[in-house]
């Protein structure tokens, strides 16, 4: 709410000139009845013709200084609240890209969307009705009740009687409806899965005979979904009928009462006629506020949604202190974990335990193990996506702590495991890695990943566009772009998560060779399940529920190292008819 | 496909007429609805005539006629009660009815799905179907609602204030019938002019939309490659395209409110004027006045929901045209006349299968398989090779195109499917289980079954030892799909929902990328342990299943390119052989 207040301030003008200009309007129209009871006692009293018409008059010129009230509120409502949404927005878009890796993994990438897109719109729409609406709505109804007692106080105790019993009518139907309305909500999701999951497990069902269980449950859901909608039909059908009542017995005790005042010569009776108009006036603008209060109520859930991801910070903070390493300690390794430890927030295990390594410059190192074994953690790790919760991580004898994060970023390229990319031309995703990249350059790039000959084939050649998240290419050819993004930037340490996956056999096998002839100089980490793509590592990182398990050739830790032989027996690479069978 | 909300007349015809079939057995709740709406309306439109003829008992000091008035406001107050009565009941009915139709509708929809053949459902996406059943049914209740209610009661109201105007004094009445269409026209007016800017709102919203799905799709990419000011950059052009055009559309569309009311009091204005005219002249009473001014404010709101009405009706016919589309779809044959299969040894023939999933694209031909009971068969070949194919033939989820499939003797056709489905045993690699608990899963199959029972399954399947460190062990409840349980813990779980039934014949699909291969050999334990003395028939992955298989089915393009054991195939040195030295790396 405060930070609303703040973004509110920057259209200080408009937030306060829009509710100004609807209360103008509101009050024009406070004045009509008044009008019309002068019509009556003056003008048909005196038979004044002229009298009549001047009334007339009038009321056309109220009708048109409420016309431009309104329609000048309208303006600014709108303009402060599309000011306050738009730079919201890009706030909010701005805030979330500045997070951290454990942020966006406790948050969430849908709750995020939904936050820029959905909760901001509401927010705005928001403020909008409530600059146009708050104020007025109140503001009639207190009006109408104000000038009810400049016409006869003893007539207008009924509109003091009449309004709070109506208010609480209207409010009281609303609050006990709309939990209700949350509870139909609910079940119509439950209906909506036992849809959802027919239709997914559509061959299991049958193949265990469950139709009729599936039609029994749904007829279960679909039942008490009905009743609970029968029911909160009840209680919100009561709304009109109930406050019908209320206004129409206020209007008989208004003429009871005001007729006996003019019996006793107090008023008169345009004057009734008045006073009759104010009451009608009071259950439209009710009903108004009502409405808006349900909108106001969503649009703060909105703006507290949005508000807790600001509260959200990067954890992540570079400390330049730590770059300051004494160059005696400098090891001359690429890459350098000591002592990592690393549990990622929220849980109780931790991912990764007392990682020790050391990868020099232009050496491969493969890194393998199961699902689960920490394998792309500790690639997220050497990113530093997340910070080590213990121990520390080095890139060529620096903290990584203490760089710079473009720096950082620029030194090491990731390609991670799904195979991200995003609408644009290739050459357009291709600069991703370097914003100034060649054409030249990034062919070679292309021509490294195996990627160049299914991109001509296409015809447009760099200019080929590519749709949202790589819909018109297949898996295998988007890995190579993901791959061949990464050697555009020309890193210094690349790292390859598992990105060869959707690749057959022998594409795997080119792509290997060609990446190590073209990556000379380059530290390159190769994650994978598969023994046969990282046993020509120099190295083989092997990871078992988050510890190592072993560090050595792939003949050393074939000698010496259970879990690796276990992987290798499993995948059919066995002492020396592996290298016979590998198909080169 | 295409959301066409426009209808033929044609098509709007029979879908009423489908709508009414379905309304048809709630004719006495419609019956009542009208009626009650006739009264509230003729009730409610009485009143301000009662208003009137009270202001004109009170004429001035001393000139009250109270004993007049008194009647009149306790005819109101009764009037009232009576209006409020009647209206409050017409709501509940008009819900009734309608949530009851929908839930008819509804439930014939479900229903349905159970009886549609799978190529149906495999080729329809799920989501679709599911808002025709979820969304299009609401839209279609919403419209509905909406219709009884305001439809019927707007035109009522209409017409009735006509006629009580028309009583009083019939020349004020062609004011307000004259000028009253104006709001309309205006109101329309500016609808059209702000349709171009909403459109373009909308399409930029569309435009950021996007934007934003794909950098926070992609946000751990775009912090890996630093790109987060580029796309702020990006992101702020589109955000400011978009502030401009919602400011126009907003402002714009928020002129209809104000302008009708502006025609509106325009209105009041002029009736005012001449009822009080009237007056002067001696043809009007000052409460007669008082009448149409109340009058003249109600008029033209029934005008303004019937339009929004119409549209909202149209919507609902489109919706439930949708949903009918669905209902009206072919079901599976009927099992009539079809015999129980029992007592299964296993034996399984195909002979001369011929079946595609497209008439015009061939796929498999002629093809021959002799099982003898307890065999185990190995189903490989690349991607597409039609594997998936033999296993909805199979299990009848597919009927083939000709020839036939025997299982001990019988033709599959001619027996039921449940006595079929029965005698099979299936894991699908694509690993379904539904919300609920976990002893629900793999009682799935037998609900009737005990604890021991689950989980003596659960221990046969490797399962028994994760199931028991979960929070709730076997009562755990599992989201939609399984949940937060990882691949191979849902595999395991499918293979104890078999475990428990142990049907005479199996149906395999193994696991391959996304489980690691040590938990693969967990799996491969579980499923030797099954495969045990049962017909089996595994689309096969892992050298070790294909090597032990008594058949391997060497698939390629919807053909069986060679069959055979291990052994035999490879010395055959055919395209079995070079999947084999590629090392089944890729299925």
């Amino acid at each position: 709410m405060k930070r609303l207040l703040g973004y509110m301030k920057r259209y200080k003008l408009e937030s306060i000139l829009g509710p100004l200009f609807k209360m103008l309007e509101a009050s024009f129209e406070l004045f009509v009845p008044l009008v019309v009871a002068s019509m009556i006692d003056i003008g048909i009293k005196n038979q004044d013709t002229a009298y009549v018409f001047k009334m007339g008059g009038l009321l056309v010129l109220l009708a048109v200084i409420g016309i431009t009230c309104a329609l000048t509120a309208q303006y600014f409502a709108a303009k402060a609240a599309i000011g306050v949404g738009t730079t919201l927005r890009s706030n909010l878009f701005a805030h979330i890209n500045s997070l951290s890796y454990t942020e966006i993994d406790n948050l969430g990438i849908s709750t995020l969307v939904t936050r820029m897109t959905n909760d901001i719109n509401t927010v705005q729409n928001g403020i909008n009705m409530v600059l146009r609406l708050f104020l007025r709505s109140p503001f009639v109804v207190f009006g109408a009740m104000i000038m009810a007692f400049t016409v006869d106080v003893k007539s207008a105790l009924v509109f003091a009687v009449a309004i709070p019993l109506l208010s609480i009518v209207v409010f009281g139907i609303l609050l006990v409806s709309m939990p209700l309305y949350k509870k139909v909500q609910k079940q119509l999701d439950k209906v909506m899965l036992a849809t959802r999951e027919n239709l997914l497990g559509v061959r299991v069902i049958r193949a265990f005979n469950r139709q009729e269980g599936e039609t029994a449950r749904f007829e279960e859901e679909n039942s008490l979904l009905v009743r609970f909608q029968v029911f909160v039909g009840k209680i919100s059908a009561l709304l009109n009928p109930v406050t019908y009542i209320i206004i129409n017995l206020a209007i008989v005790a208004l003429v009871w009462i005001s007729g006996k005042q003019v019996d006793a010569g107090i008023i008169t009776q345009g004057k009734v006629v008045a006073l009759v108009n104010y009451m009608s006036q009071i259950l439209v603008e009710l009903v108004k506020l009502a409405n808006l209060l349900i909108l106001i109520s969503k649009a703060m859930a909105s703006m507290n949604r949005v508000d807790s991801v600001f509260q959200v910070t990067s954890s992540i903070e570079t400390d330049p202190a730590l770059a300051a390493v004494p160059a005696a300690q400098r090891t001359g390794a690429a890459v350098e974990l000591k002592d990592v430890d690393f549990v990622y927030s929220g849980a109780t295990e931790p991912a990764l335990q007392g990682i020790s390594f050391q990868a020099l410059p232009g050496q491969t190192v493969g890194i393998i193990g199961g699902t689960g074994s920490g394998k792309s953690t500790l690639a997220n790790l050497i990113c530093r996506f997340y910070d080590s919760s213990s121990g520390a991580v080095f890139q060529g004898g620096v903290n990584v702590q203490g760089m710079e994060e473009g720096r950082l970023r620029r030194q090491v390229a990731i390609v991670p495991q799904k195979a991200v990319l995003f609408s644009g031309t290739v050459r357009e995703n291709m600069r991703w890695g370097k914003e100034d990249a060649t054409d030249e350059e990034i062919y070679r790039a292309l021509d490294i990943a195996q990627a160049r000959d299914f991109v001509e084939e296409k015809g447009q050649g760099l200019d080929l566009e590519i749709e949202q998240g790589g819909k018109n290419l297949s898996g295998g050819q988007r890995q190579r772009l993901t791959i061949a993004r990464a050697l555009v930037q020309q890193p210094q340490i690349l790292i390859l998560d598992d990105s060869a996956s959707a690749l057959d056999f022998a594409t795997d096998a080119r792509l290997r060779s060609s990446l190590k002839e073209n990556t000379q100089g380059m530290t390159v980490f190769l994650i994978s399940q598969r023994a046969s793509t990282i046993k020509n590592a120099d190295a083989v990182l092997v990871l078992e529920d988050g510890r190592m398990a072993g560090w050595g050739t792939h003949e050393q830790l074939l000698e010496n190292c259970p879990i690796y032989q276990e992987i290798c027996h499993s995948q059919g690479i066995f002492h020396t008819q592996a290298s016979e069978k590998e198909v080169q | 496909m295409a959301k066409a909300n426009k209808l033929t007349k044609e098509e709007n015809k029979a879908t009423i007429k489908r709508i009414l079939s379905y309304i048809k057995q709630y004719a006495w709740g419609v019956a009542a609805s009208v009626v009650l709406a006739g009264v509230t309306v003729a009730l409610t439109l009485y009143v301000p005539i009662l208003t009137g003829r009270g202001v004109d008992l009170i004429l001035g000091p001393g000139k009250v006629d109270f004993a007049g008035l008194k009647t009149v406001l306790l005819t109101i107050a009764l009037i009232t009660l009576a209006t409020a009565a009647a209206q409050w009941l017409m709501n509940h009915i008009n819900n009734l009815v309608t949530y009851k139709v929908v839930k008819d509708i509804r439930t014939k929809a479900f229903n349905h799905l159970e009886v549609l053949p799978v190529s149906y459902l495999d080729s329809h996406p799920s989501g679709d179907i599911v808002s025709r059943i979820i969304t299009d049914i609401d839209q279609f209740s919403e419209g509905l609602l909406l219709g009884f209610t305001q439809l019927f009661t707007g035109i009522t109201t209409i017409l009735g204030t006509l006629l009580f105007m028309l009583s009083i004094h019939p020349l004020i009445t062609l004011v307000v019938v004259v000028l009253t269409p104006l709001s309309l026209v205006v109101a329309n007016f500016i609808a059209k002019r702000t349709y171009t800017m909403f459109r373009h709102q909308s399409e930029t919203r569309g435009q950021l939309t996007s934007l934003i799905d794909e950098m926070l799709g992609g946000l751990k990419v775009v912090k890996a490659f630093h790109y987060q000011d580029k796309a702020q950059e990006q992101f702020e052009e589109i955000n400011g395209r978009l502030a401009a055009y919602s400011l126009k559309a907003t402002f714009f569309s928020s002129v209809t409110n104000p302008a009708t009311r502006f025609v509106n009091s325009m209105v009041y204005a002029c009736v005012g004027a001449a009822s009080a005219f009237g007056a002067i002249r001696g043809f009007l009473t000052v409460g007669q006045l008082t009448s149409f001014l109340s009058y003249a404010n109600q008029y033209t709101k029934p005008f303004n929901e019937i339009s929004g009405v119409v549209t909202e009706l149209q919507n609902a016919l489109a919706s439930a045209a949708r949903v009918f589309e669905l209902i009206d779809q072919e079901p599976i044959t009927p099992d009539s006349g079809a015999k129980e299969l029992t007592q299964v040894q296993g034996a399984v023939k195909l002979e001369d299968v011929r079946f595609s999933y497209n008439p015009a694209v061939p796929f498999i031909e002629g093809m021959e398989l002799s099982v003898e009971p307890g065999q185990r068969v190995a189903i490989v070949g690349p991607t597409g090779c039609g594997k998936t194919t033999v296993i909805n033939l199979l299990m009848r989820f597919y009927d083939v195109n000709s020839g036939a499939i025997w299982v001990d003797g019988q033709n599959t056709r001619q027996v039921t499917r449940k006595s079929l489905r029965q005698n099979f045993g299936m894991v699908l690699q694509d690993t379904w289980l539904k919300a609920g608990t976990i002893a629900e899963n793999i009682a799935y199959g037998k609900p009737q079954a005990t604890q021991e029972e689950i989980e003596e399954a659960a221990k046969k399947a490797h399962a028994h030892s994760f199931i028991k460190r979960m929070p709730q062990g076997y009562q755990t409840v599992i989201g939609e799909d399984g949940g937060s349980l990882s691949q191979g813990q849902k595999q395991l779980l499918c293979i104890a929902r078999v475990m428990l039934c142990l049907p005479p014949m199996l149906i395999l699909d193994e696991a391959t990328s996304s489980i690691d291969t040590r938990t693969e050999l967990r799996i491969q334990e579980a499923f030797a342990d099954m495969m045990k003395g049962r017909t089996s028939f595994i689309v096969a992955h892992r050298l070790s299943t294909i090597q032990e298989a008594d058949v391997i089915l060497v698939m390629k393009e919807g053909h069986v390119v060679e069959k055979g054991t291990h052994q035999q195939l490879l010395a055959q040195g055919g395209f079995y052989a070079q999947l084999y030295n590629s090392q089944f790396a890729v299925s």
